[in-house]
């Protein structure tokens, strides 16, 4: 299996990276190795096995319902490269 | 009649599921301990966790937990006590951390029903397919800079139940019907506010339109719509714009679509270029929520009588017809204001008094029934003095009048104002003969055969009491004196 | 000589008042000065805030009033977010992001009184074996081979950490570890590192990698050094879901226990035939250690640890690719303008990561997209419990495992960099620790032909760290070792 530059694209665009024109092949390639190695999973019979999400045995703990964060709009502005007043700034989006 | 549009080539049936999402009411978010209340200044109400700053790590909030299983309670469905949370992965200004939290594949709350009730007085029951907790994203501002959107995350992180339809609605009456019971439900569990103006409660509008008895068509998707009726509107406006569609030869494409109020018309979101592809997984930073069936138990048992069953008790148990009783039960601060006025009381009276002269009272001064300027127990009592007879029912519209006006009590505005009912026969008496000497030739009319005159009498004899002389022992000393 | 002294040595010196915190933290800054532009083990210094923090400690030693690590001398990975304090996570992405908040971890070493050095130098955002892909340039090995001094990679992504307690410029630091990247550089660096279980440290405040697999441990050279600092380290945390509601056991009586009557396991999978004939010599001459010292050693099988490291590689970006959607030019990290916001993205986030790190990306987006979910995430999820399910079988019956910690000793900058499989390789003996939450540790075991440090690695029961740290010493106590890198602090080079 390789990637072609079509789907290495696609990728690259659901991940908001850019990746120029040229790189799109040896990506490719390089992508295709990895998940070629990684085939090596479908000899794995795992027919029954429950699926296994974390390393953690648990049930989740619940938070009691108390307002204790908020109130520090500078510190979450401090470090955006881009503010307006007491807003992040991005450029237009037009819906 | 079941509802269809006429096109060109005949009767089109629409078929219409909604996503509801309805804001839970927490004090705080669903993963952070910022606060959720609204309008705040931008980004006062968020914590870096809301922020998806590095590193920070989300914590379920156990009373969206509990808000969330009362909720799926009441629309008697299937509480799910292994739920867990998944990541749906997009770009976006107002989603700060790239994905939003939410329940894909396992969600809390499973299938249940709403039963509507129209205008014909017939019900339906659509289905509940899920509820499922997720994270609502922040608001972009695009109208504040030229070139540019500003982003507010007080929204962001709180805590919202999507509450998904099957696609059993047929008609914009019933879309609206659904809405408005769906909202009364939740705000008699008081689980949302259903605040539309303020987006505590908004809709995505699924629509399809076939021929009878055809499978369903492709569907488009109407986000968020922030009003029961722009729900209707937008139903009419896409399903006759997608007959148009099919009927031109074309193919109705699936999309997102938005319902302009202005234009009454929807259009096409700009498409996102490439499809969406969401990449759902399971939060690695959650483990599944497990709930304990006792605590389910127990949140069951303290749940409010709902309005269904409220409805039925206050036509059993009242005598109320249903159409009175749904009117009373749409609010449960109505339905608590009308048992309280009515307790001791004759219940339809009560019902009577609420629906017609406090309703208008409430509509004329612009407040809500939780601050009405008469209270429940201000009108039962008013009730009272109808039911002793110490006052007229006609009197009491006067009382009534002056309680709104004064905040004061009917037994005291009566005996400051001398409005008790005359139930002393000789005052009636006298004040009968008076009239009837005062007017010989309609009594003469009347004695001719012209029985309508008996009215003219009566209200002559309580226009010279003031109105306050009783009004069967009026009709008994008349009857006494002409026949 | 201070530079010397274990962590130990030097708390009991600050308690016996033989020297002063100040005293100590001015060598380290000064060691750091001298050392760092050539090992470029840290990304950020702060030497001031480092003696405004021992005259803390002094105070407080000189009131009696001290903490368990008081007036000790640290270095932070800088993945932990550190109040006040640029993080970088080793990415240019974050080259301007300074916390408003401490991560639970380093919050609790202050409160135990350590001194903060500065930020330690890795992987970008954790991601590698050799350091190589920090955007803040590689870090050098204190350790050279035998009669070649070309540099050596310190492992990774804790490479600087390592290099800079190796080195003797810190005596302990943070790290963390998701398929490795604690004990495969405290195996190539000589010194002693743990992962402890996952869920005994919180993640609270550390840039995440890989959330299901990302744990913190200390890195330190004596394997008492390491339990002193997960001790502090560890500890229950409301804020992080996953972190676990149990009580801390002491880890520094666990290292006196020994071994008598432990049954070691020896997983058979992790012999091969590529394995140098040096590490397999070492390992059985580490299990002989044991034995003599009175624990049985058992063979036993984990049949599915082979497919771990390739299990690794489709769970890690997966999981990264969204924990990483995050940096976007918005909030926090750098930006590089676009036309429009999806330009934006694009140009901030081609920008600002390495390669590896958008090759992992591209990985974990591809693996979750429609229509692969099933064939890559849901399988290796599926293979991930059978991995899990093999250890938990073998701790039926072992109390501990005993393994080399990487298939090689460090190699040189430039090595093994042109295919990203064979780097990956690095972590096929770690990587499944990981992948079932276990605790592990690095302890070096002896030196290779070329004068380089292999460390064993001693895996334990999920929150067992106590054996984890007997076995560790008792193999620590056998080795003996005590080679020392050319490239360090008194070494009057």
């Amino acid at each position: 299996m390789s990637l072609d530059p079509a789907t290495v694209r696609r990728i690259a665009r659901l991940a908001r990276i850019r990746v120029e024109e040229a790189q799109l092949v040896p990506l490719g390639h390089e992508l295709s190795g990895i998940l070629n190695w990684i085939e090596q999973l479908n000899e794995v019979n795992i027919d029954g096995v429950e699926p296994l999400t974390g390393a953690a045995n648990m049930a989740l703990r619940l938070r009691p319902d108390v307002v204790s964060d908020g109130g520090d709009v500078e510190g979450v502005l401090a470090n955006a490269p881009d503010r307006a007043g007491s807003f992040y700034a991005v450029p237009k989006v037009v819906e | 009649m079941s509802y269809a549009i006429e096109g060109r080539t005949g009767p089109w049936e629409i078929v219409v599921g909604l996503e509801v999402h309805a804001q839970a009411i927490t004090k705080s978010k669903l993963f952070s301990g910022a606060p959720t209340a609204f309008g705040a200044e931008p980004n006062s109400q968020v914590s870096f966790v809301d922020a998806a700053f590095p590193g920070m790590l989300p914590v379920l909030n156990q009373e969206a937990v509990a808000q969330a299983v009362r909720t799926g309670l009441g629309l008697n469905a299937q509480i799910n006590l292994v739920s867990r949370f998944d990541r749906k992965n997009y770009f976006y200004a107002d989603l700060p951390s790239g994905y939003q939290i939410s329940q894909y594949e396992h969600p809390i709350v499973g299938a249940g029903q709403i039963e509507i009730q129209l205008a014909d007085g017939t019900t339906r029951q659509i289905g509940v397919t899920r509820l499922h907790l997720e994270q609502d994203a922040g608001k972009s501002l695009h109208d504040q800079h030229p070139t540019k959107s500003y982003i507010d995350l007080n929204r962001a992180g709180v805590p919202l139940m999507e509450i998904v339809s099957e696609p059993d609605i047929r008609s914009p009456e019933e879309a609206g019907a659904y809405v408005r019971k769906l909202r009364s439900i939740l705000r008699y569990l008081g689980t949302c506010d259903g605040n539309m103006e303020e987006g505590s409660l908004r809709a995505d509008v699924n629509v399809s339109v076939r021929k009878h008895g055809e499978p369903y068509r492709t569907r488009c998707e109407i986000k968020n719509v922030n009003s029961v009726r722009f729900v209707m509107l937008a139903i009419e406006a896409e399903a006759k714009r997608q007959i148009e569609v099919w009927e031109g030869g074309g193919t109705v494409e699936q999309e997102t679509r938005l319902f302009d109020p202005n234009r009454g018309e929807t259009r096409s979101m700009r498409s996102k270029e490439d499809a969406h592809d969401y990449r759902y997984f399971p939060d690695p930073d959650l483990l599944p929520v497990v709930l304990d069936e006792a605590w389910v138990a127990e949140l069951k048992a303290a749940l409010p009588e709902l309005p269904d069953a409220k409805q039925a008790r206050f036509i059993g148990d009242f005598g109320l017809s249903p159409y009175d009783a749904a009117v009373l039960v749409a609010e449960r601060a109505t339905a608590d204001y009308y048992e309280a006025a009515a307790a001791g009381r004759d219940p339809k009276q009560a019902a009577n008094w609420v629906t017609g002269d406090l309703f208008a009272l409430l509509n004329r001064t612009g407040r809500t029934i939780e601050d009405s300027p008469v209270s429940a127990a201000a009108l039962g009592a008013l009730l009272g003095l109808i039911a002793d007879n110490t006052i007229s029912g006609k009197i009491a519209k006067q009382v009534f009048d002056i309680m709104a006006e004064t905040g004061e009590g009917p037994a005291a505005i009566v005996e400051a104002r001398g409005l008790r009912q005359v139930t002393d026969t000789s005052a009636i008496d006298a004040a009968v003969d008076a009239v009837l000497a005062a007017n010989p030739d309609k009594v003469a009319d009347y004695k001719a055969g012209k029985d309508k005159m008996f009215g003219f009498f009566v209200g002559q004899v309580m226009k010279a009491m003031a109105g306050k002389g009783n009004p069967g022992l009026v009709n008994a000393a008349l009857k006494a004196r002409i026949g | 000589m201070v530079f010397d002294l274990t962590l130990a040595e030097a708390r009991a010196g600050l308690r016996r008042r033989d020297f002063s915190s100040r005293e100590l933290t001015s060598a380290f800054n000064g060691a750091i000065a001298a050392l760092n532009p050539t090992l470029n083990a840290f990304i950020t210094t702060t030497p001031e805030l480092a003696l405004q923090q021992a005259d803390a400690a002094d105070v407080a030693l000189a009131r009696g009033e001290h903490g368990p690590l008081t007036g000790i001398p640290l270095a932070i990975k800088d993945l932990f977010c550190t109040k006040g304090i640029r993080t970088t996570a080793g990415s240019r992405i974050l080259d301007h992001f300074v916390p408003p908040y401490e991560s639970t971890v380093s919050a609790n070493l202050l409160r135990d009184g350590a001194v903060f050095l500065g930020k330690a130098n890795l992987d970008e955002f954790a991601m590698g074996s050799s350091n190589i892909t920090s955007a803040y340039g590689p870090v050098v090995s204190p350790w050279t081979r035998n009669g070649d001094n070309r540099p050596l990679v310190p492992g990774g992504s804790s490479g600087g950490s390592a290099a800079a307690v190796a080195a003797r410029l810190a005596l302990g630091a943070t790290a963390t570890d998701t398929g490795g990247s604690i004990r495969q550089p405290a195996s190539f660096c000589g010194i002693v590192g743990i992962k402890p279980t996952y869920g005994r440290c919180s993640r609270w405040g550390i840039v995440a990698f890989a959330s299901s697999l990302d744990q913190a441990g200390p890195v330190a050279r004596t394997v008492e050094d390491c339990a002193i600092m997960l001790q502090s380290m560890s500890g229950f945390d409301a804020k992080d879901s996953t972190s676990a509601d149990l009580p801390v056991p002491d880890f520094q009586a666990a290292c006196k226990r020994g071994v008598k009557g432990l049954r070691i396991g020896v997983p058979r999978e992790y012999r091969s035939d590529d394995m140098p004939p040096e590490i397999e010599t070492m390992w059985q001459q580490g299990l002989a250690w044991l034995r003599e010292q009175g624990a049985e050693i058992v063979d036993v099988t984990l049949p599915h640890t082979k497919y771990g490291l390739a299990t690794y590689y489709i769970v890690a970006p997966a999981e990264a690719s969204s924990n990483l959607a995050r940096y976007d030019g918005v909030r926090f990290s750098s930006r590089t303008d676009g036309a429009d916001l999806n330009e934006l993205y694009e140009n901030t986030r081609g920008a600002g990561f390495g390669p590896e790190v958008k090759r992992r990306i591209m990985i974990g987006t591809y693996v979750l997209s429609a229509g692969y979910y099933d064939a890559y995430y849901l399988r290796a999820q599926k293979i991930r419990a059978l991995i899990l399910k093999d250890f938990t079988d073998v701790f039926q019956t072992v109390d501990a495992l005993v393994t080399p910690t990487a298939p090689s000793a460090a190699f040189a900058q430039g090595e093994k960099m042109d295919d990203p499989i064979k780097m990956y390789f690095n972590d096929v003996f770690t990587v499944p620790a990981n992948m079932s939450g276990i605790p592990g540790i690095s302890v070096p075991a002896g030196l290779d032909a070329q004068g380089l440090p292999l460390g064993l690695q001693v895996l334990g029961r999920p929150f067992d760290e106590e054996t984890v740290f007997a076995v560790g010493a008792a193999i620590e106590r056998a080795a003996g070792f005590t080679a020392v890198p050319g490239m360090r602090a008194g070494a009057g080079a």
